[in-house]
């Protein structure tokens, strides 16, 4: 029988073993919360957000067509894509950190409830590390505090007013679709050199956000080369004939109009405008112009023949590459890989998704580690080539892709459904690249990352 | 005043889609007491009936052009449609040109026969049930149209353009006296319009110079009275389903090449063809029509700058304002009958 003696040595040696007894759970509890949703097994989870419902409901369809492409690629099948085209040579096709990539896919809806709502199901439930996609602004301001607010990456899909890398920037979020300043910038000069610096402009404006947003890029871009913009319009977003709104721009004084419209709004505005005999029309004895600044492939096909000779900007075209030589690298391959797999070139939409997704696997490589503090570290001041739009620099100030923008028109007589657009020129980065704290996109702070832990 | 002209023009053409679709709505309310909310998606159904149309005018075979590549630089697929080989190609060109203005044949039967198939395969069971259940299960009947619309055409808008012969403007303010170029209008919202209005005296006159027509009229008036006279009224506003079915799906048809149709089409019309209805009188044909015209140029007269200038965001609010008054001041609507859903 032994009898139980308490002494210095004993105390001290009982005190290690409880003390370590007590930190071993503590060690693994913060192990396992060190970052939401930590890869465990041999697969890691991203989440898709696009709209697969709704009038954006084709291209949500591209963009999950392009997240498909890309965890293919990442996983070693197809033929790679941009694995081979990209700068950064980390990627082997062996998955993310040698873990097998798995996605699931969310419904935006294009409302910004129901992608916040998606996007929140896709984090708890299947326990999605990114979250990417979309096909609106509205729903990437939403989504975007939402995965900051979480401590998940959002890698934004296409979003193009200032606000998503402005006022409402995030620390978790990035962007790698352009915007309405950069839209501004690069139109503003090629419209100047086509139609005159002596120019009086209309706007029609859709009532809300990412039409005041382009808008004002759009308008002081233009003022600051000579124009005029002697009337501006907001029209309700719901508003499906634009005829009235049409019919007094051609009295107004202005020889420009400006559709500040996006999807439906602009097949429809536009439409209305060349039924209205705009583009034949004459003003102040100049020819009338129609410029809509931003406008994707989807639209460009909704307008049917109505899109021919509209000036417009993009973040990328499928044949830049073959029009304008290497600076373009990875548009070809991708161009390849979509196209076989598919049937038809990629959009814009799909391009940016698919290069956001190839960009957060990079980071996370090349950080070794998921955690979205280290992925944000790596994905900052970021510089890269061969993904499409020449060089590259996601800048860290607000977590916005710099690089070219392609200025584009409506093609006269397209040869296919796919080919509606042709590239007029491409505007250098230099002359699209604005200061962190420009004007247009004062107000935000990106605050610090969150990891969820 | 040339503005002024020209926005009244645009609320005519405008208003003609409202009482078009009003028209069916307020026909199927006086018939059967039904509050269709699927009477939007039959104005889509008939604008995929033109998007249909041109399709199947259009189906080509497949010919390799070795001379050309695709954008994988494999020898390019052109598409030649069958028309142009069985016509020629400036026939077959011409036919498919005129893809809208022949889909009203097609539009027709086919519209009728989704119009009796709606109301005997599902409507006829609500007519005892509440409005609350008939508003519920058109409304879901509508999402399904919808839904299954943008499983085989795609939710982004299909452009559909009118006949080359009606494409462009002329200038309107030159007939009437004004300085040219101060009232350009459409030639085919000018087709709309001269549409809608033989549309609406044929269905008048249907009802009012036949004895079909003056038998359903005796039949909204009093349902039961009829029927004991031995008519089988229970057919005839089958028909007239049928037929309302129809006017929204022509109305449908010859407004795609004003706005490419998309699935959502249906939706952006309805609720505005109710306030239509509510503000003509339920039950009341003259009153849908009146009602339509009246609040399209409402419309359009808000949304001239200096109105937008005076009172900012009237133009989203104009029409819901004129409905609050008009029921404010005469509760049954412009045309209202007593009796019609007071009970």
């Amino acid at each position: 029988m032994s009898k139980f003696q308490l002494n210095r040595r004993s105390l001290i040696k009982s005190g290690v073993a409880v003390g370590a007894g007590l930190a071993l759970p503590t060690i693994f509890t913060s192990s396992a919360r060190a970052y939401l949703n930590e890869p465990k097994g041999d697969t890691v989870t991203l989440g898709f957000n696009v709209p697969q419902s709704g009038p954006y409901a084709d291209e949500g369809a591209d963009e999950l067509r392009a997240f498909e492409l890309a965890v293919e690629h990442l996983n070693g099948g197809g033929d790679g894509g941009m694995l081979n085209t990209f700068s950064s040579k980390v990627l082997d096709g062996t998955g993310i950190l040698g873990k097998k990539v798995g996605f699931v896919s969310g419904d935006t809806q294009t409302k910004s409830d129901a992608a916040r709502a998606s996007a929140k199901s896709m984090i708890e439930k299947d326990g999605a590390i990114m979250i990417s996609g979309g096909s609106s602004s509205g729903v990437a301001v939403a989504v975007q505090a939402l995965c900051q607010e979480a401590g998940i990456i959002f890698m934004a899909g296409l979003t193009h007013a200032n606000d998503t890398t402005g006022k409402d920037k995030k620390a978790n979020g990035f962007r790698h679709f352009f915007n309405s300043y950069m839209s501004g910038a690069a139109l503003a000069p090629i419209l100047a050199k086509e139609y005159g610096a002596d120019r009086k402009a209309y706007h029609l404006t859709a009532d809300y956000n990412w039409g005041y947003t382009t808008e004002q890029a759009v308008r002081e871009s233009t003022e600051a080369l000579g124009w005029e913009t002697v009337n501006s319009v907001l029209t309700p977003l719901t508003q499906t004939d634009f005829s009235s709104y049409i019919a007094p721009v051609l009295n107004s004084g202005a020889d420009v109009l400006v559709l500040n419209h996006y999807g439906g709004n602009m097949v429809n505005s536009l439409t209305n405008a060349v039924q209205f005999g705009l583009r034949q029309a004459e003003a102040n004895g100049k020819k009338f112009e129609i410029v809509v600044p931003l406008y994707s492939e989807l639209m460009a096909r909704g307008a049917g023949k109505n899109i021919a000779g509209i000036l417009g900007s993009q973040n990328w075209d499928w044949k830049l590459e073959n029009e304008l030589g290497a600076r373009y690298s990875g548009t070809n391959a991708f161009v390849k890989s979509f196209g076989e797999k598919y049937g038809f070139p990629p959009s814009q939409a799909a391009h940016t998704c698919y290069v956001q997704t190839m960009l957060y696997a990079d980071a996370v490589t090349r950080a070794k580690s998921f955690d979205p503090c280290a992925v944000v570290e790596a994905l900052e001041g970021f510089e890269f080539d061969g993904m499409g739009n020449g060089p590259t620099l996601y800048r860290a100030d607000d977590h916005q892709c710099f690089k070219d923008v392609v200025v584009v028109r409506g093609k006269e007589n397209p040869e296919n459904e796919f080919d509606l657009v042709e590239i007029v020129e491409v505007t250098p980065v230099e002359q699209v690249t604005y200061a962190p704290d420009h004007p247009q996109f004062a107000g935000g702070d990106l605050g610090a990352c969150n990891s969820g832990a | 005043m040339d503005a002024i002209i020209l926005q009244i023009l645009n609320g005519l053409d405008k208003g003609s889609a409202y009482a078009l679709i009003a028209l069916g709505l307020t026909l199927i309310f006086g018939t059967l007491g039904v509050v269709n909310f699927a009477h939007g998606a039959l104005f889509m159904l008939g604008a995929f009936c033109a998007v249909t149309l041109s399709r199947i005018l259009s189906l080509s075979h497949v010919v390799i052009d070795e001379s050309r590549k695709d954008f994988l630089g494999n020898p390019m697929k052109v598409e030649v449609p069958y028309l142009h080989e069985w016509f020629g190609p400036e026939v077959g060109a011409t036919i498919i040109d005129w893809s809208v203005p022949l889909s009203i044949l097609f539009a027709i039967p086919v519209m009728i026969l989704i119009g009796v198939i709606m109301e005997r395969g599902l409507i006829k069971h609500f007519y005892k049930r509440p409005h609350a259940d008939q508003i519920l299960v058109t409304f879901g009947l509508a999402i399904v149209l919808q839904e299954i619309i943008k499983y085989y055409y795609g939710a982004n808008p299909i452009p559909t353009p009118a006949p080359e012969a009606f494409a462009g403007s002329f200038d309107f303010g030159v007939l009437i006296g004004f300085d040219a170029n101060s009232i350009i209008y459409p030639y085919w919202r000018l087709v709309y319009f001269g549409f809608a209005m033989v549309l609406v005296a044929a269905v008048f006159s249907f009802l009012q110079f036949t004895t079909f027509g003056m038998v359903v009229r005796a039949g909204m008036a009093d349902r039961e009275t009829v029927g004991l006279l031995g008519i089988n009224i229970d057919k005839r506003f089958t028909i007239m389903f049928g037929i309302a079915a129809a006017v929204a799906g022509l109305a449908g048809v010859m407004y795609t090449p004003i706005n490419p149709p998309n699935y959502h089409m249906g939706m952006d019309f309805l609720v505005l063809s109710f306030v239509v209805v509510v503000v003509g009188g339920m039950g009341s044909l003259g009153g849908a029509v009146a009602a339509g015209f009246l609040l399209g140029v409402l419309e359009s007269l808000a949304s001239m700058g200096w109105v937008i200038d005076l009172v900012p965001g009237i133009n989203q609010i104009i029409i819901y304002l004129v409905a609050i008054v008009i029921l404010l001041t005469r509760p049954r609507g412009l045309m209202g009958r007593k009796g019609v859903m007071e009970e």
